[in-house]
């Protein structure tokens, strides 16, 4: 998990899952909480009332100054220029050749500023991406890693939005989804952003690292019963339910985002770093696409199990049971020629077992 | 790390694999013990054995998974599977809920009753939940 045994980082609200008696885990050189007493407990409450996430690991690079725009232009495989101020939009960093270097969110925060939210395990190498291609462009911008100085906190769920208005100032409206406001929660400053990675409803709040805790603290007293703190153990199962993909299993430098069926969030024509190379791709048809599967019975199918096909092989690359779905699900990477309900099988410890292929999400809310 | 007390019941003996067994007559009942449970985590699915199969000590005789770790189950003496807790099939969450009770997962026909003895007492496993806790 981490690398070379070096210690192991802590974000600010540490000592609280410690305290309330969390099972910490590393993650991406993280100490994080997995959960705090059980893993289906904790998903079913953001499914039905609200969880509150420590994603605090996750990292913050702002491209400022003149040209910061254009450089985000280049990096980001979704428009940046039709995005209006307070805006978000969810897209990629890709290499020349497609491949993904991170998935990350953008956000619109000035006339010549942009915030990139991106993955734990990438910030390094996004930065030294971005650097990269801010040479190649003749950028003069400046591109500022303000992940430590910033925390993240999730609160999702259909009663999270509730849970937050109790906290905004008298006249506060919230956020469009897709969207983000710098308002106050109690006298706490926070950038709050209607999105998340969970299917539900729901904000990611930002805030400076020093005052993580109060925020924490003040959205666990306003909660009260409905709102239940949350691992990253119930956050896998919850996206992968949505099916949203995980950098290191669906995503990664030899995957890029037509394989992975992230069409949606390429805008060709704008001009950004792999074009090319994904335009060929979309044009040829990829050999391989990320599928749906669903099992028959309740083994689950985890990472690197092979997919067999009658077109050939595949690899499992996130399996897990879908406690709001209740069944065995996974993604992987399958020949392209498959179709949705597909019979093939999964090699579990040696044993083949059926299942079918699926359009995916696995979940999708019912919008109210 | 969760700090909580693992129930250790005295009247079973333990595995270093964090199996429990409980002398019922002539057979001995096995399952997975509180620890086991608490750090798998929520259990989705049970392989079970069939009835019959000879087993030696330290055999992997089943697998649990849970949403987030698999684990086999290993043999705690040599006999023969007697007895299948078939159910578990269907409610997997048992293994959870209730470890040392409607948790258990086979019945075993052991080839010598006292091999029992040789197995680690509640005192002993407290002990070795500990020193693994602490880590």
């Amino acid at each position: 998990m981490t690398e070379s045994g070096a210690p192991l980082a802590r974000t600010p609200l540490w000592s609280r899952h410690r305290d309330a008696g969390a099972r910490l885990v590393p993650f991406a050189g993280w100490e994080m909480p997995v959960t705090y007493s059980s893993i289906l407990d904790e998903h079913r409450a953001v499914r039905s009332s609200a969880g509150l996430f420590d994603v605090s690991h996750m990292g913050e690079i702002r491209l400022r100054g003149a040209g910061a725009l254009e450089l985000a232009q280049a990096l980001f495989s979704n428009d940046v220029a039709g995005a209006e101020l307070g805006r978000v939009r969810y897209g990629l960093l890709c290499l020349e050749s497609g491949g993904a270097v991170d998935d990350v969110t953008l956000y619109r925060t000035g006339s010549s500023d942009v915030l990139f939210c991106v993955n734990a395990s990438n910030i390094a190498a996004d930065r030294d991406w971005m650097h990269e291609v801010r040479a190649r462009t003749k950028s003069r911008c400046e591109i500022v890693d303000e992940s430590e100085a910033t925390a993240l906190l999730a609160i999702q769920g259909p009663a999270a939005l509730e849970i937050v208005a109790k906290l905004a100032p008298t006249g506060f409206v919230r956020p469009r989804l897709w969207h983000f406001a710098d308002t106050k929660l109690g006298s706490l400053p926070v950038r709050l952003s209607r999105t998340g990675y969970t299917g539900e409803d729901g904000y990611e709040v930002f805030i400076d690292a020093a005052r993580a805790g109060a925020l924490w603290d003040l959205l666990r007293d306003a909660g009260g019963e409905r709102l239940t703190p949350a691992g990253l153990g119930a956050r896998d199962t919850l996206r992968t339910e949505a099916a949203y993909p995980l950098y290191g299993h669906e995503l990664d430098r030899e995957h890029d985002p037509i394989e992975a069926g992230l069409e949606r969030f390429v805008a060709f024509g704008k001009g950004f770093t792999g074009e090319a190379a994904l335009r060929a791709r979309a044009d040829a048809g990829p050999a391989r696409r990320l599928i749906g599967l669903v099992l028959e019975g309740r083994q689950v199918a985890r990472p690197g199990f092979k997919i067999a096909s009658p077109f050939g092989d595949g690899i499992v690359t996130s399996g897990t049971y879908g406690p709001t779905v209740d069944r065995s699900i996974a993604l992987g990477y399958a020949p392209a020629r498959l179709r949705a309900g597909a019979r093939l099988h999964v090699e579990i410890r040696g044993k083949l077992l059926p299942c079918e292929a699926v359009a995916t999400p696995f979940y999708r809310r019912k919008r109210g | 790390m969760a700090d909580r007390e693992y129930e250790i019941p005295d009247d079973c003996q333990f595995t270093e694999s964090d199996e429990w067994v409980r002398v019922d007559g002539t057979l001995v009942r096995v399952g997975i013990t509180d620890y086991a449970q608490s750090e798998l985590n929520d259990i989705v699915f049970v392989e079970l054995p069939e009835a019959g199969r000879q087993l030696e000590k330290g055999d992997a005789f089943g697998v649990v998974e849970s949403v987030k770790a698999v684990s086999d189950l290993l043999a705690p003496l040599t006999g023969e599977i007697a007895e299948v807790h078939g159910r578990l099939s269907e409610h997997p969450e048992w293994l959870n809920e209730d470890p040392y009770g409607r948790g258990w997962i086979i019945a075993i026909n052991p080839e010598d009753l006292e091999a029992v003895d040789g197995l680690m007492s509640a005192v002993e496993y407290r002990a070795h939940v500990k020193a693994r806790a602490g880590k």
